[in-house]
């Protein structure tokens, strides 16, 4: 292949066995080959994109996809496009909206329809189904007519709110997943204090993730040390303390836990025992943050230990000898060359167990009572509500991801995915 | 690091406090996971020890616990149902990512670095965003409580262990040998089963074993996805801690860590058969 590109510029092109050029026939066997690679990998491909990464992407979509209004009131949608909301809408709104509760009557999507704009205004919707009722047998000019029937159709807020919901895609869940909503001035602002939730349950999910991964830093540093620099029978001997937590189920590992943290539980039972504890005064270790913190810390510790044992395995000990040897304090030896070359390792480490510590569920959901929960249980719980809970829960979701993805692409550029290595 | 004669006397202390420190950071590792199996044997239905456990009372034990397990249909439907995910959704993982690390390790694979991304990435994303997603999705499509549909994720989870794994062995494979095969007069698919897949085997089987122990732990999806026909052990022990707690749940607690050894010395000795391999071939 070399020594073809050198002749190139010749005046005869090679030639294959077969006659064609010889360029062309090395780009169509190479070509073959792509193929050939491509269709080994396309099935798991086609999968993985099918099975995973459409769901994803649809349920992104649902988080801002807002389709009521336009669906069921879509003559009202389109004649509110040219109010101005200053002042009680034109008769060819009114018009428009009788003509859509006729259609919503009869195909019974009215209810869906009030359904809808009763989550943005309470009380919405037994006016819209009590005129839905009467609308059929009036006829044009139907602006009095409503008024007549229910004073609430002269509400500019609920007009507002009407034309701003006729939009497809709607930043709602997200304001609220970062607890700010719609005022009735339709600005968004703060939502009241006692309904906010979700900002500060990220903020805990953030803080108490690098909490974990600091703990998991200052136990798996020495350890992974003293691994390093034993003879390989002793380290293997030592690595199966660090494996076997690693293939243990997680519920295995939780319930554990409960069985040592508990009120009534091994710990507790020992520290009475031992007279250090008072039998009324038992400490509460478990149903709360601390519980989280514990059991996390123990659930994701091998995970710092592994990468941080196979970077150091790596690092002669000559270095430290050679820095002690030149007159270096042993810390500062340490601090200066011997830390240095663990950073690798470090981060890959630290990288893994923030990662799998923010998007954390089961262990929290059983042991973090109510100080000690993390976003995603209250994912998990909006899951379980009402479809706009569900696009709910998608928003906060999203944002989770969005989160999980820049650290990973951050991660990616600094040390490189390639660097990690499980033993 | 054994201590050289010259040390002084601070660093003969620290060097000992140093692995008194490691011994009680591998106490921490390990003590939780073993102090349920004898809490299992307990003859009252308490999470800790009583007395009678304490003074080695015969009494204090029982089997009571690991009978529930195997005589209540619950318990066993559910242990059932988990092995059926488990091993499906194993030999889907399997065979789908083998087959994906082996074209992504070809010379001459288009967009690669951009297609591991995708195939790797489900074990990055968090496992309640998956679980939203699919959740949603397999409702729409008509999967939501069935077994197909719990598999088809768990074959989600399981392939990038599948892939990572099986691309670490192939990156240590001399491709000399399939050239030296051909050679020798074997075809393409004489070559593969005789030649190629016994050196990758090590790595396929870790992979699997990975995929294996995923889809048997994973109680997030499954807790959304599961109807009462398809719940597995998972599922159950998780509501079972949320809600009453019986030492039955020690019981399956400590099969699973039995469980656990038992993977973790196949793969060891997969890894030492390993490295015997590629001490005997050249280079």
């Amino acid at each position: 292949m070399a020594s073809s590109t050198e002749r190139r510029g010749t005046a005869a092109p090679i030639l294959a066995a077969d006659g064609t050029p010889l360029k062309q026939a090395l780009r169509r066997s190479q070509s073959i080959e792509r193929r050939r690679a491509l269709a080994l990998v396309a099935p798991l491909l086609l999968f993985i994109l099918i099975v995973f990464v459409v769901p994803i992407i649809a349920m992104i979509w649902r988080s801002v996809y807002n389709p009521e209004i336009r669906e069921f009131l879509p003559q009202t949608a389109s004649a509110l496009q040219d109010w101005d909301g200053t002042e009680v809408p034109p008769e060819p709104v009114f018009q428009a909206m009788a003509a859509d509760m006729i259609v919503g009557v009869e195909n019974r999507t009215i209810g869906r329809a009030a359904a809808r704009i009763n989550r943005e205004i309470p009380g919405a919707r037994s006016t819209m189904m009590r005129t839905a009722r009467q609308v059929d047998e009036w006829s044009a000019p139907y602006r009095e007519k409503f008024i007549e029937a229910d004073e609430d159709w002269t509400n500019l807020e609920f007009w507002r709110i009407l034309k701003r919901e006729t939009r497809l895609l709607t930043p709602t869940y997200y304001l609220l997943a970062l607890d700010y909503e719609y005022n009735a001035e339709g600005e968004i602002a703060p939502r009241p204090e006692v309904y906010q939730v979700y900002k500060g349950l990220f903020f805990r999910t953030a803080w108490m993730s690098l909490l974990i991964t600091g703990l998991c830093v200052l136990l798996a540093y020495p350890v992974s040390y003293l691994l390093a620099t034993q003879p390989t029978r002793t380290a293997n001997l030592l690595l199966i303390l660090v494996l076997l937590p690693f293939w243990t189920s997680l519920l295995v590992r939780t319930s554990a836990w409960i069985v040592l943290l508990q009120q009534q539980g091994v710990l507790n039972d020992l520290l009475v025992a031992a007279g250090l504890v008072d039998d009324n005064g038992r400490l509460r270790m478990i149903y709360n943050r601390t519980g989280t913190i514990i059991a996390m810390t123990h659930i994701l510790l091998p995970f710092m230990i592994l990468p941080l044992y196979s970077v150091m395995k790596t690092i002669p000990p000559s270095y430290l000898r050679a820095a002690k040897s030149l007159g270096a304090h042993p810390f500062r030896a340490w601090w200066r060359v011997y830390f240095p070359l663990t950073l690798p390792g470090l981060a890959a480490g630290c990288i893994l167990v923030f990662i799998l510590a923010i998007g954390y569920y089961i262990t929290p959901a059983l042991v973090g009572g109510e100080t000690g929960i993390f976003i995603s249980n209250l994912i998990a719980q909006n899951m379980q509500g009402s479809s706009a809970q569900l696009k709910l829960a998608a928003a906060l979701a999203t944002i989770l991801l969005v989160a999980v993805l820049l650290i990973y692409w951050a991660f990616n550029k600094l040390v490189g995915v390639d660097k990690l290595k499980f033993g | 690091m054994a201590l050289p004669a010259y040390a002084t006397t601070a660093e003969r202390v620290w060097h000992h406090a140093f692995r008194v420190i490691c011994g009680l950071i591998f106490f921490f590792l390990i003590a939780p996971i073993i102090v349920i199996i004898p809490l299992a044997f307990n003859a009252e239905p308490y999470f800790t020890f009583t007395r009678e456990m304490l003074t080695f009372d015969p009494a204090g034990y029982s089997m009571r616990w690991f009978d529930n397990l195997v005589t209540s249909s619950e318990w066993t439907s559910s242990i059932a149902n988990s092995f059926i995910i488990s091993i499906s959704s194993t030999i889907l993982a399997t065979a789908l990512g083998t087959l994906a690390a082996l074209g992504l390790n070809r010379r001459n694979m288009p967009a690669r670095a951009v297609i591991t991304a995708v195939l790797i990435s489900p074990m990055i994303v968090p496992l309640i965003i998956t679980a939203a997603a699919l959740f949603s999705f397999f409702a729409r499509v008509g999967l939501s409580q069935t077994f197909p549909g719990i598999i088809l994720s768990h074959v989600v989870l399981g392939t990038p262990f599948v892939v990572l794994t099986v691309t670490a062995s192939l990156a240590g494979f001399d491709e000399t040998l399939i050239r030296a095969s051909q050679s020798l007069g074997a075809n393409q698919s004489r070559t593969f089963f005789k030649v190629i897949l016994p050196l990758l085997l090590p790595g396929v089987i870790s992979g699997a074993l990975f995929a294996f122990v995923t889809s048997l732990d994973e109680v997030v999806i499954v807790n959304f996805m599961a109807g009462p026909e398809q719940t597995p052990m998972t599922v159950r022990m998780f509501s079972g801690l949320r809600e009453e707690i019986s030492p039955t749940i020690l019981a399956l607690a400590s099969l699973l860590v039995a469980l656990s050894i038992i993977l973790l010395t196949t793969l060891e000795l997969i890894r030492r058969r390993n490295e015997r391999l590629r001490g005997m071939s050249p280079g």
